[in-house]
């Protein structure tokens, strides 16, 4: 049989086309499927669950055994050990919990000296212990001043940390993918597809804009007519890759939020969107005053590609979940975290 | 009454599915048939039960009346009347009305004598709707999961559902029925400007022939698909449009439950360029 270079050709295609219509099919999920319906029957207002997913995710978020508490009796740490600047008030015992339970949290296998310096536990020469004295501030921070979005249920390390000592999902400055110039040098991502907006093809960095500056996010009208409102499609796309964003975050999709007839209207949209709101106004504020105060601390290979401090949003928490680790509170055994302490005298 | 001159051969008895003779006559100039009488009681019934529904509502307001399904608890159940169980009677209706209207075009073909296009391009509509309040919910498992019956409320049932997955742009089924959409309107719009063309001549010219039109076509676009191709071409666009827009919809939630753009993930990831 003589074969020509175009029954070859044929062949590959046929070949190609059978992977890429395979890759295709597998990509998709089955029934039975779980929901969640938040609003009056027959309006749409729907979370689709996957219970096979859902399981993975829930192992996946499992919050790890804490040390038993130890009595605040006794002398203070601030008054036992050297530097302790920000949990002086706690007793010894207290204190090494918390020294002990970090370092589960954040650093298992690299251990204490991944902050300290094990011949002298006091001394700032690491910059992590400095930046580990600044985050628990932080933590104490959020749980008594933005009670708004954390409600009752508060952070802690492990919320972000989950046993490593950089949080997976932080963000930086995204300059973008390296393109031409010209025609292609304003595309603000068209035609690629964005990691942080849920791979749609929308601006690859929302979070610069919104979560480190305070640009604003709303574009709809409040009129029905668009009279006066000075937002066109290029705005309404960066808004809509932040929210790509809030939902790839939260493992949610609009609808947990807002009643799409009206996306502005706060009358129409669920009690959630007010967490979020205030959780937006907590991003911008952590940032702004503990992450980026903290460039200067940070050795040049933990900066982003420009150069910037590492920074936090909605995911470097939810992971995937509409409230960290399903709701389950790790700081009602860790009220040291719970607002700033009083300092002790020190020794 | 005068007759239409194809009339005659249209009344002919015989072709019925259903019943035999029984319903096999004429009303003035329609014929009615078994499923032309199970269309009137579905249709009434159903159109009595919206306005029961709107009546016990709590607005006239055409625009903003809407029979809503039940809620999601009640599953693949029964709900009380009040609480999407009227939902449920009108849709048992309108697919009754639907149904039984395809199957009298289907008779009515018979006694034509010609193939059975009519209610199968009929069907495929039928088809998408019960896609929409029967296939989708049962895949998911309650009738919740249909769209209400009102003018403004389906839009808004619309937005949500689209907008549970994110960006339904990135639907590949939905691109699929999108681009035939637009492609029938395409094709319809450049055969009828070229039929209108043809049969309006200019003052002092003659009517033009199929022939002139297939040598339009070649000329600009180098091709002419034909007098009959044509009517078949829009034919399979029409249906194409409306069959992928039953599947873009049913693939949304049985067999895809986050947003579409993350459907790519297989395109993205693809080993040569991952």
């Amino acid at each position: 049989m003589k074969l020509g270079i175009g029954t070859a050709l044929g062949w590959v295609a046929i070949a190609a086309g059978s992977l890429l219509t395979i890759a295709m099919l597998s990509r998709f999920e089955r029934p039975p499927i779980d929901s969640v319906q938040a609003g009056f029957r027959g309006t749409g207002m729907v979370e689709n669950v996957n219970p096979r997913l859902l399981a993975a995710l829930q192992a996946a978020n499992v919050i790890p055994a804490s040390l038993p508490a130890l009595p605040a009796a006794g002398p203070k740490a601030g008054q036992v050990y050297k530097n302790v600047q920000v949990l002086g008030g706690l007793s010894v015992g207290e204190f090494t919990r918390l020294m002990a339970s970090i370092t589960t949290w954040v650093a298992p296998t690299q251990g204490c000296a991944y902050c300290h310096n094990p011949a002298n536990m006091a001394d700032d020469s690491r910059y992590t212990k400095v930046v580990a004295r600044r985050m628990i501030q932080m933590v104490q921070h959020v749980n008594a001043d933005w009670t708004a979005h954390v409600k009752e249920t508060g952070v802690t390390c492990y919320t972000c940390h989950r046993g490593q000592p950089v949080p997976s999902r932080i963000w930086f400055n995204d300059p973008g993918p390296p393109r031409a110039g010209g025609y292609t040098e304003s595309s603000f991502g068209m035609t690629h597809a964005s990691a942080a907006a849920g791979d749609s093809a929308l601006p690859y960095d929302p979070f610069t804009p919104f979560l480190q500056n305070a640009d604003a996010i709303r574009v709809q009208g409040t009129t029905a007519l668009p009279a006066g409102n000075g937002m066109g499609i290029r705005d309404a796309e960066w808004t809509y890759s932040l929210m790509m964003y809030f939902s790839d975050s939260l493992g949610v999709n609009c609808t947990y939020c807002h009643n799409t007839r009206s996306f502005g209207d706060w009358s129409q949209s669920t009690p959630q969107r007010v967490t979020a709101w205030h959780g937006i106004r907590m991003v911008r504020d952590l940032n702004e005053n503990y992450l980026m105060k903290l460039h200067d601390v940070f050795p040049p290979n933990r900066l982003g590609p420009t150069g910037d401090a590492p920074k936090l949003a909605c995911a470097t928490c939810h992971q995937g979940v509409y409230k960290p680790l399903f709701g389950v509170s790790m700081l009602q055994g860790f009220p040291e975290l719970a607002h700033p302490l009083q300092p002790a005298a020190a020794k | 009454m005068s007759m239409l001159s194809f009339e005659p051969k249209y009344r002919v008895r015989g072709g019925t599915l259903v019943g035999g003779d029984l319903f096999d006559f004429w009303f003035g100039p329609f014929y009615v048939g078994f499923f032309g009488v199970t269309t009137i009681f579905f249709a009434t019934l159903g159109t009595l039960l919206i306005v029961y529904g709107a009546a016990i509502g709590p607005t006239w307001n055409l625009w903003q009346i809407s029979i809503a399904p039940p809620d999601l608890k009640f599953g693949l159940g029964v709900a009380p009347m009040r609480e999407g169980g009227l939902w449920q009677g009108i849709t048992i209706c309108a697919i009754g009305a639907f149904v039984s209207w395809a199957l009298r075009q289907a008779e009515i073909a018979r006694k034509l004598g010609m193939g059975y296009h009519v209610p199968f391009a009929y069907g495929v509509a039928v088809f998408a709707y019960v896609t929409l309040v029967v296939i989708r919910p049962l895949l998911m498992g309650a009738w919740g999961y249909g769209f209400p019956y009102g003018i403004i409320s389906h839009l808004d049932w619309v937005s949500n559902t689209g907008y549970q997955y994110l960006h339904f742009h990135y639907n590949p089924a939905h691109m699929l029925a999108v681009s035939f959409f637009f492609t029938t309107t395409l094709a319809l719009s450049l055969h009828g400007s070229l039929v209108l063309s043809a049969v309006n001549p200019g003052r002092g010219e003659v009517v033009k022939t199929a022939e002139h039109e297939n040598t339009f076509f070649r000329d600009t676009i180098g091709y002419s698909i034909g007098t009959l191709g044509i009517h078949r071409l829009g034919l399979f666009l029409a249906l194409s449009a409306g069959f992928w827009s039953a599947v873009c919809i049913v693939i949304s939630g049985p067999f895809w439950t986050r947003g579409w753009p993350e459907w790519w993930g297989w395109w993205l990831n693809l080993p040569i360029w991952k």
